[in-house]
């Protein structure tokens, strides 16, 4: 079993939550798909990020506000599982709930080891 | 007009309790039976903000949600303070998506679905009157966590002081923090056991509410309420519906019905051959029948049933002379078979002393086995002081009625002595 980290850019949370509703229902979705991931011993963690912050560069540490990306670009949260291989992974991220809007994406990334 | 705040004291009280002991079963199983605290002070802060609120706003239209929605936020709230705390354990099952803010609202929803909440109930039972906790311990805790009575009350219910109550809590939660006792309904195979355990727990319960004579009335009667409500969860849950379970509530149901009878409203006691029988609760002894019918089922022949089968004749006899004790001697006999005990046998000689006279009552108080266990029991000699003044023998009468009155720490009990040896002096 390997790490690997599922980062969630776009979506259409913010006009889904103007409808509670429809909101609690796409929730479930969350629900379903992490409570899989959790009963399979896959789950390590999930959690969505706020919109808004702040940026550091460099050796000056400079300190650009946001928003320093196109909306869609923005991170907008990330879950982290353990999956056999990259396309079990992937096979995973693809029941990810983001994606049932046209403007969703999700990246898979594998925790690397770094061997010194 | 009613004044709105005794109003909303009233229905309130009564919602409180039952609520209280889902909202606990629920939030245990939230956060481990390890922290019975916080679910203790969730229920109690829910509470405590309802009634707040609906002094100035009046009942909402379904208090029991309006409650369950608080404690669920009020549960939020402290998962997303303590996501990483050691001090809870949100690593398994669904309690794991509790920590992700994607799910913590599903998940909690999902905790506290109507359909699990009378087995988390039922669990929670199971977790307080765990085997390893001693029955007065259980009982304890069952007061304190499970029906919310404050350590004062339970001290007052239980003659004893709150400080005894806290070490004995103090302990119980003790053990609960050492051993993290899953939330959980026992195997088949293990819970016939386990439900002896609770059964025997609510009877202790019962009796502490029934015969204590110095206690707040009203204590006395939620406590005896509490274990009649403990039972019917027993007998409305499918995995506990057996003969037993049936058999105590019909049990606790007669004893209930001449609750009122045995004591005046001066707080004196008021003994059976005295009792006003027309002030026994009918409808209370129309469903004790009927646990009784359902308590037929099976082999099963508990000492509930038979204490059960004792109290149905009395409740049902029309005056006190016409009591069949014929038949409740019969049922002592076989209580004292199955279910030995020196009370028992004690009891048991009331009816000998109905059926065959003073003599041959005295003559098997004398022989009855661990007679020394009973000697330190007022009972007894109040029982022998009886059978002696029956017998025309005022020495020895008034010897016994005399080491019975200090052995009693109970006034009404002082008193009924005192009136017994006035009669004997006139």
């Amino acid at each position: 079993m390997k790490d690997y980290l599922l980062l969630f850019r776009g979506g259409e949370a913010k006009t889904e939550r103007q409808n509670p509703e429809k909101w609690q229902a796409h929730m479930q979705k969350w629900m379903a798909w992490m409570g899989g991931l959790q009963q399979q011993g896959k789950l390590v963690g999930a959690q969505p990020l706020d919109e808004s912050g702040r940026q550091i560069k460099g050796t000056k540490k400079v300190i650009t506000d946001g928003p320093f990306m196109e909306g869609k670009e923005i991170v907008g949260g990330y879950l982290q599982c353990k999956a056999g291989t990259y396309d079990e992974a992937l096979e995973i991220a693809k029941g990810c709930p983001i994606l049932e809007f046209e403007s969703g994406i999700v990246e898979v990334r594998e925790i690397q080891e770094l061997k010194m | 007009m009613p004044n709105p705040d005794t109003n909303i004291q009233s229905l309130t009280d009564h919602l409180f309790r039952n609520e209280s002991k889902k909202m606990v079963a629920v939030l245990t199983k939230i956060f481990g039976t390890e922290n019975l605290e916080t679910a203790e002070d969730i229920v109690q802060d829910t509470l405590l903000h309802a009634m707040n609120v609906w002094k100035i706003k009046g009942l909402p239209d379904n208090p029991s949600a309006w409650i369950f929605r608080v404690a669920k936020n009020k549960a939020i709230d402290i998962v997303r303070r303590n996501k990483h705390s050691v001090q809870y354990d949100f690593s398994t099952g669904e309690r794991a998506l509790l920590t992700s803010e994607y799910t913590v609202s599903a998940a909690m929803e999902n905790l506290w679905k109507e359909e699990f909440i009378e087995d988390d109930l039922l669990a929670m039972m199971f977790a307080c009157c765990h085997p390893a906790i001693s029955s007065e311990n259980q009982i304890t805790l069952i007061l304190k966590t499970l029906c919310g009575f404050s350590t004062i009350e339970i001290a007052k219910a239980f003659l004893t002081t709150e400080d005894i109550i806290s070490k004995r809590l103090y302990r119980t939660k003790e053990f609960f923090r050492a051993h993290k006792v899953p939330l959980a309904i026992p195997s088949q195979e293990e819970i016939k056991k386990r439900v002896d355990t609770v059964l025997h727990a609510i009877y202790l319960l019962f009796n502490e509410g029934y015969n204590s004579t110095n206690t707040d009335d009203l204590i006395r009667k939620d406590v005896i309420e509490e274990a009649m409500a403990l039972c019917k969860v027993l007998s409305e849950n499918k995995h506990t519906q057996i003969p037993d379970v049936f058999a105590l509530l019909a049990l606790m149901c007669f004893h209930a019905s001449r609750l009122d009878s045995r004591q005046s409203i001066n707080g004196e006691i008021i003994l059976l051959p005295e009792q006003d029988r027309g002030t026994w609760d009918q409808e209370l002894i129309r469903q004790g029948d009927e646990y009784m019918d359902k308590a037929a089922f099976g082999d099963s022949m508990s000492s509930y049933h038979l204490e059960a089968a004792i109290a149905f004749e009395h409740c049902t006899a029309s005056t006190f002379e016409n009591t069949n004790w014929n038949r409740i001697l019969y049922y002592y006999d076989w209580l004292c078979k199955i279910s030995p005990s020196p009370i028992t046998s004690l009891n048991r000689i009331v009816a000998v002393w109905h059926l065959h006279g003073a003599r041959v009552a005295l003559t098997e108080l004398s022989s009855i086995k661990e007679k020394k266990k009973l000697e330190s029991y007022y009972l007894y000699h109040s029982l022998a002081g009886e059978l002696y003044s029956k017998m025309n023998d005022s020495g020895q009468a008034l010897a016994s009625f005399n080491v019975a009155m200090q052995l009693t720490n109970s006034e009404p009990e002082k008193r009924i002595l005192h009136s017994k040896i006035a009669a004997l002096l006139n």
